[in-house]
């Protein structure tokens, strides 16, 4: 099974540990598992703001680089989804059409290709899942609040996998993180009161540590915490998979 | 001003948008309550939102139907292509019957078409008899929320109001008190008013009868007290058959506050002995937003106003930060329909978290449209233009891997250099209250290269 690593953008450059235990996770369960070299960016960050148009360049050369691969994993539900449901702004190839569904989450590829069952992992502390808003309806890979229906976590069900862990409850189960790509910095005031609530609502609760599967919302958590001087670590769902210890 | 800037200045107090965001989280609350209690939930979604497309898909013969049995009751019904077309046929009625003074329920669109405005300035007096519309229309405000009119308020705040304009006690903040206040001020106004006009929240096609929503029964009192009485509505308040209200009044109130139903659902079908019955219909807009295919579904919308409630940014930042007369969500889909360069700044008011559209009652794919919105926006309106290059810029660097590369790496070295003061500036919209990530030593591309196998060349 070839399976072409996706890094987003802003992992690349700012959490590469993320990446590094994806790459070392995959390649523990038995993937063959390469990282395209020109790979650069999904295009999201463009096409929310509103210049889709512009994004198609990114996206070409997404498509490029992995057309070749069995399977195109990433931990980051929220540019995976945006490949599977944003390139239709390209015409539709057969190495889009592949692109398009054969990319995964990290998480989708461990639950529903690899259909993992257990994990080798302990993580001994109580913990907040941040459930990012693209897995949630985006992607869906959990029950939204708002729905009434049955409750469901794909990324819970992989963590309760992990030896030690113990979940605290949230307040607000599933409220946005503030982050939204370039409403960060243009609506700046509601993003980092939307971020400062979000850490608050973990740390009332008794959370020694944010999990989440996006990078982009543990960047905007952490940017909070550590500017707030708190005592909570943040981590990516794949590093507590693949068997971090804190310092 | 943008709804960044008015939202930067909401937020400044923030113990009183802690308090805002809290009451409008236990409206939402209460909500999810209710709808937990009716299995068939998202059936009902379903179906609500197919009655809407089936009307929006033949709106022209649900209408004429429509007047002709409103005709045929007794009804005087009223075309309006555009606010003034409206304004000016609300005064004309009024006119003829040599009205002085008129009392309104809740209507967004007499707010969209500011009737009130007009009125007042061609000498007939408007009372709002909605207390949460009074209270702000005693202020010379306009509502912040489409159900919770006067949901920026405090208790203390009306009290002052009160006290300021109907002679109330001075510090008076006791709930019970302040609406006995109202109540009887309000009692006053229906007792003398000349004429009543209300909302529409469905208009029955099969039998050219209306039903208007209330808690307070303010509808009710002003249109049966008052010899005239005018409903005004757009033309996509039409539901083809009573029955569908079967669907749309199990829903309203359960996803508007979490209430089984509203207190008075009323249904109008002909004028009393001695009275005049007007319906006005308005467009204002509506059919070209039903032109437009990707925006088409915002009018499926009730004004349940719950999109507002499960916002994180509305809930932190206010309804009047938002340009338009219906603000949050919906508002922000609608707004642009109207006027795109007034309103840009609303379709960039959400981190697109699609809480909105999930608790859409009807289904609108909010979320999603404000993404389209914002493309529109980009494309065709200059206001922007800056931004529009900085992200050129950055589709640039992304294009090209030399140069994101390039970037990446200056990045971080930047970060990690740059004193403080520099990197923390007010230029820097990010650090202003959170820090950016620590700079690692090497991006995974490094890594990666330095610890596999690969060749380097490419």
């Amino acid at each position: 099974m070839k399976v072409g690593l996706f890094v987003p953008c802003y992992v690349d450059q700012f959490y590469p540990q993320v990446a590094v235990a994806t790459l070392q996770l995959l390649e523990k369960l038995g993937c063959e598992v390469s990282f395209p070299l020109n790979q650069t960016c999904c295009g999201q960050p463009m096409a929310n703001a509103g210049c889709e148009k512009e994004s198609k360049a990114a996206a070409k050369l997404f498509v490029e680089n992995f057309k070749d691969f069995d399977y195109i994993v990433g931990a980051a539900p929220s540019c995976v989804g945006f490949v599977k449901e944003h390139y239709d702004i390209l015409e539709q190839s057969p190495d889009v059409s592949h692109v398009r569904t054969k990319i995964y989450d990290i998480t989708e590829f461990l639950l529903d290709i690899l259909k993992i069952t257990k994990i080798d992992a302990r993580f001994p502390y109580k913990v907040g899942f941040h459930q990012s808003c693209h897995a949630l309806r985006g992607m869906r890979m959990a029950q939204s609040s708002e729905i009434n229906g049955a409750s469901f976590s794909m990324q819970k069900q992989l963590l309760s996998m992990v030896e030690g862990l113990e979940f605290i409850e949230l307040d607000r189960t599933d409220e946005c993180c503030g982050f939204g790509g370039t409403f960060c910095v243009t609506e700046a005031a509601v993003s980092a009161k939307m971020g400062s609530d979000r850490v608050a609502d973990h740390e009332r609760n008794g959370a020694q540590v944010i999990i989440g599967g996006d990078v982009s919302c543990l960047m905007q958590l952490e940017g909070i915490i550590r500017r707030q001087n708190k005592n909570i670590k943040v981590v990516h769902l794949v590093e507590i998979l693949n068997g971090i210890t804190l310092k | 001003m943008s709804h960044s800037k008015k939202a930067t200045l909401f937020i400044k107090d923030e113990a009183r948008v802690d308090w805002h965001d809290k009451a409008l989280w236990f409206v939402r609350q209460k909500r999810d309550i209710q709808i937990k209690k009716i299995p068939e939930w998202e059936n009902l979604r379903e179906l609500a939102s197919q009655i809407k497309a089936n009307v929006l898909s033949n709106l022209d013969n649900y209408l004429i139907l429509f007047e002709k049995n409103a005709i045929k009751n007794g009804v005087t019904v009223h075309w309006a292509k555009d606010a003034q077309e409206h304004n000016e046929i609300v005064l004309r009625i009024l006119n003829d019957k040599k009205v002085k003074r008129l009392v309104k329920s809740k209507s967004m669109l007499t707010e969209e078409c500011h009737l009130n405005a007009f009125l007042i300035n061609n000498g007939i007096e408007v009372i709002d008899t909605d207390l949460g519309e009074r209270i702000v229309q005693l202020r010379n405000e306009t509502p912040s929320h489409i159900v919770l009119p006067a949901i920026h308020l405090k208790k203390e705040d009306v009290g002052e109001t009160f006290y300021k304009y109907l002679d109330s006690e001075k510090g008076a903040k006791d709930p019970q008190y302040l609406t006995e206040v109202a109540r009887k001020h309000l009692r006053e106004k229906f007792l003398s008013a000349d004429a009543a006009l209300t909302g529409v929240n469905f208009a029955v096609a099969k039998t050219g009868g209306i039903v208007v929503c209330t808690n307070e029964g303010n509808a009710d009192l002003g249109a049966h007290l008052a010899p005239i009485h005018i409903a005004s509505m757009g033309i996509e308040k039409i539901i083809p058959r009573r029955s569908d209200l079967g669907v749309f009044l199990r829903m309203l109130a359960r996803n508007a506050i979490g209430q089984a139903i509203t207190t008075y659902s009323s249904h109008f079908l002909k004028p009393g002995p001695n009275q005049d019955m007007h319906f006005i219909i308005v467009d204002n807009g509506r059919s070209e937003q039903l032109g437009r295919e990707d925006f088409r579904k915002s009018l499926y919308c009730i004004r349940c106003g719950a999109c507002m409630n499960t916002c994180p940014v509305y809930r932190r930042s206010g309804g009047h930060s938002y340009s338009y007369t219906i603000p949050g969500p919906i508002g922000s889909i609608l707004a642009p329909g109207i006027d795109m360069k007034k309103h840009a700044s609303m379709a960039f008011a959400s981190t697109l978290c699609g809480s909105c559209s999930d608790v859409c009652p009807v289904k609108i794919d909010i979320h999603q449209q404000l993404y389209k919105w914002r493309q529109l926006i980009l494309r065709e309106s200059d206001s922007s233009f800056i931004k529009k290059m900085v992200m050129k810029v950055m589709s640039l660097v992304f294009s090209y891997p030399g140069l994101y590369r390039f970037a990446g790496k200056m990045g971080r070295i930047i970060v990690e250099i740059t004193p403080r003061f520099i990197v923390y500036n007010n230029l820097n919209p990010w650090g202003r209250k959170r820090e950016l990530p620590r700079a690692p030593k090497q991006s995974f591309r490094e890594w990666y290269l330095q610890n596999n196998k690969v060749d380097k060349d490419e």
